[in-house]
């Protein structure tokens, strides 16, 4: 296992050099001059200019650059915001709780309904459960979300009056951030109605990220099932008697999971681009819409580091998705 | 036993290739109904010019937000009422089809000569041009694409052309993966190396002998790829970084419109329903060529 882990990591390093490469070159392959562009909109004396660029390094040979660039990122220092001045690192950690609940809502909603709905499908294959959930899920799956979000919206927010309409939780609460998530903090609180409403702003963010995750889950389950209810094993333990719960719920579906943990873990890339869309649709203040706004306020070193940090995100997760795979199905490993 | 052989025409072998093709095709219901409202949408882009009912972008001031004819205060001469500026919804509907399905084509087109170029050499020559190939797109693909496409807009400028090179080089990798994946099992098969002895050169091989064998897996990721660039193209416009106003391209329509979600619900809902159906129509049509393309999914 250790080898397999080893064999793994080492797989990554040149992606990870790729992606710091892509992250150096952004700022230097944008149209215009970097100096001047990290100076702001107002412009530079030519002393100032110097100075400027002196202090980033850009008087220095492309190579050294990119090599200043790497040890800066192995200390932590990712640059600062031209905005608001501060540490992009700083920025992130901050904001990236309310990403990473949206999502882990996102993917719980996703995973319980999209493995039932799968299952009971593929049982009853060509009834006309099947046929409308499948029917349901291509059409998630073809969901342009931001319009989808926009629709709840009219509908939950305009029309029910149920849902607020954007943020994390209501003005009326105010509570300093023990772990970032609003749910946890929200009941640490301990205030009356805090956690209703930050359960009210969250669930139609919640449930638009969970379209197309729910849609792919439900489709894979369906048919890794399928796949696995012809196999042998299965119509042998038919043939041996047990009974259809015992079937499918040991033999098939414990097989049927692995490759649907595997899509699970694959949402994650899934999920931060549709962060971008749902947290702008309903003004989250998570890193999707940070990148957005960075990127329409040209503040470029945050676009650089946060497209960094979230391919390196994706990235681990998806390592530790190969990792599970391996630990639950001893095939690859000692491939 | 005497052995017979029937010699048959290469026309009689295409016949009938497609008419085996069409009765895969035809067995799954949802890839008929998605091509034929497909062709509709091509229909509808390519002559836009005559059904439309008004110009898309000619503003009629007397007429801001008016309803669809169905509502109170509909008017029968916009069928689905018009925007903010008084632009009639149901032509640049109409209009937006031809930017849909010109994005979809442009994406596909660029995105897959890539693909099948660097798939080939990387599947053919293997070793380091391989590893090189495959690691850049390896890096890509960590990425989320529309992230990346975002990032590429802001480096080469917000429009639809820009937008349109963005998509193309996020979808550029799952192409080049499965040529190389396709290209590596045909490699060893006894044609090539028959061809190869018989002297072909390594162009040859690979774009006349190997190339046509591996076509059925990227004719299915086009097809999912076309859906893609129309779903993240719209995204783009949504986000004001693909094709810009006044286009009438349905998701820069939905950006125009996002201020008037809870008082004018048509402006909202039409674009959104549009690209949905373009796209559920065109992953039916995937759905169905996959089934009919590719034997090992074949009947399951």
């Amino acid at each position: 296992m250790l080898r397999f882990i080893l064999s793994k990591l080492l797989y990554l390093i040149p992606t990870m050099l790729g992606i710091t490469l892509v992250a150096f070159g952004f700022i230097r392959m944008l149209p215009g001059d970097p100096v001047l562009l990290m100076a702001g909109e107002r412009g530079v004396s030519p002393e100032r200019y110097a100075e400027i660029s002196a202090q980033l390094g850009y008087d220095k040979p492309l190579w050294q650059q990119y090599f200043t660039y790497l040890g800066d990122l192995l200390q932590g220092d990712l640059g600062n915001s031209i905005v608001t001045k501060k540490p992009v690192l700083a920025e992130f950690l901050a904001l990236f709780p309310a990403t990473v609940e949206l999502a882990v809502v996102a993917i719980i909603i996703a995973t319980l309904i999209g493995v039932p709905v799968g299952v009971v499908a593929a049982i009853k294959r060509g009834s006309w459960f099947d046929q409308i959930s499948m029917t349901g899920a291509l059409i998630g799956f073809s969901m342009p979300i931001f319009w989808w979000g926009l629709l709840l919206i009219i509908f939950f927010s305009g029309i029910l009056q149920w849902t607020p309409v954007s943020g994390r939780i209501s003005l009326m609460y105010f509570f300093p951030p023990v772990t970032g998530f609003m749910l946890i903090d929200s009941l640490i609180s301990g205030q009356k109605g805090a956690f209703s409403s930050a359960l009210s702003h969250l669930i139609l963010p919640s449930i638009v990220l969970a379209t197309i995750p729910l849609a792919v889950i439900a489709r894979q389950t369906r048919s890794a099932m399928l796949e696995v209810m012809g196999e042998d094993y299965v119509r042998t333990a038919k043939a041996k008697g047990l009974s259809a719960r015992r079937v499918i719920g040991v033999h098939a579906l414990r097989n049927a999971m692995i490759p649907v943990i595997t899509t699970i873990g694959l949402q994650i890339g899934v999920l931060m681009a549709g962060a971008i869309l749902t947290e702008t649709i309903f003004s989250w203040p998570g890193i999707g819409k940070w990148m957005i706004d960075s990127i329409s306020r040209r503040d470029y070193p945050v676009v650089q580091s946060g497209l960094l940090l979230i391919a390196g995100i994706v990235m681990i997760v998806n390592l530790l998705v190969d990792l599970t795979y391996g630990l639950i199905n001893p095939r690859i490993r000692h491939k | 036993m005497t052995e017979t052989t029937v010699k048959i025409s290469d026309s009689a072998i295409r016949r009938r290739m497609v008419k085996e093709f069409w009765f895969y095709f035809s067995q799954n219901r949802g890839a008929v109904v998605g091509l034929a409202v497909f062709v509709l949408l091509v229909l509808t882009a390519l002559f836009a010019v005559w059904i439309a009912p008004h110009d898309p972008t000619h503003q009629y001031r007397d007429a801001l937000l008016v309803p669809p004819f169905w509502q109170e205060g509909g008017r029968a001469e916009f069928l689905l009422g018009t925007d903010a500026v008084g632009r009639d919804m149901l032509s640049r509907l109409i209009y937006g089809a031809q930017y849909s399905l010109f994005i979809g084509i442009v994406v596909v087109a660029i995105a897959l000569t890539g693909g099948i170029i660097l798939g080939l050499l990387a599947g053919y020559f293997g070793g380091w041009v391989d590893s090189v190939i495959m690691r850049v797109m390896d890096v890509i693909l960590a990425f989320p694409s529309l992230l990346l496409a975002l990032v590429l807009v802001a480096i080469l400028g917000p429009g639809l052309t820009n937008a349109m090179i963005a998509i193309a080089i996020v979808y550029q990798p799952h192409f080049a993966r499965l040529t190389r994946a396709a290209v590596m099992g045909e490699k060893a098969r006894e044609y090539v190396t028959a061809a190869r002895v018989a002297g072909a050169s390594n162009m040859r091989l690979m774009f006349k002998t190997i190339l046509p064998n591996c076509l059925a897996p990227l004719i299915v990721q086009a097809t999912l790829s076309f859906s893609s660039a129309v779903l993240d193209s719209a995204a783009l416009g949504f986000l004001g970084m693909g094709a810009q106003p006044p286009a009438s391209e349905w998701g820069t329509m939905l950006a125009e419109a996002r201020e008037f979600i809870l008082r004018a619900w048509w402006v909202v809902t039409f674009p959104g329903l549009a690209i949905l159906i373009s796209v559920l129509a065109i992953n039916l049509m995937g759905d169905g060529l996959r089934d009919a393309l590719d034997p090992k999914l074949k009947r399951s």
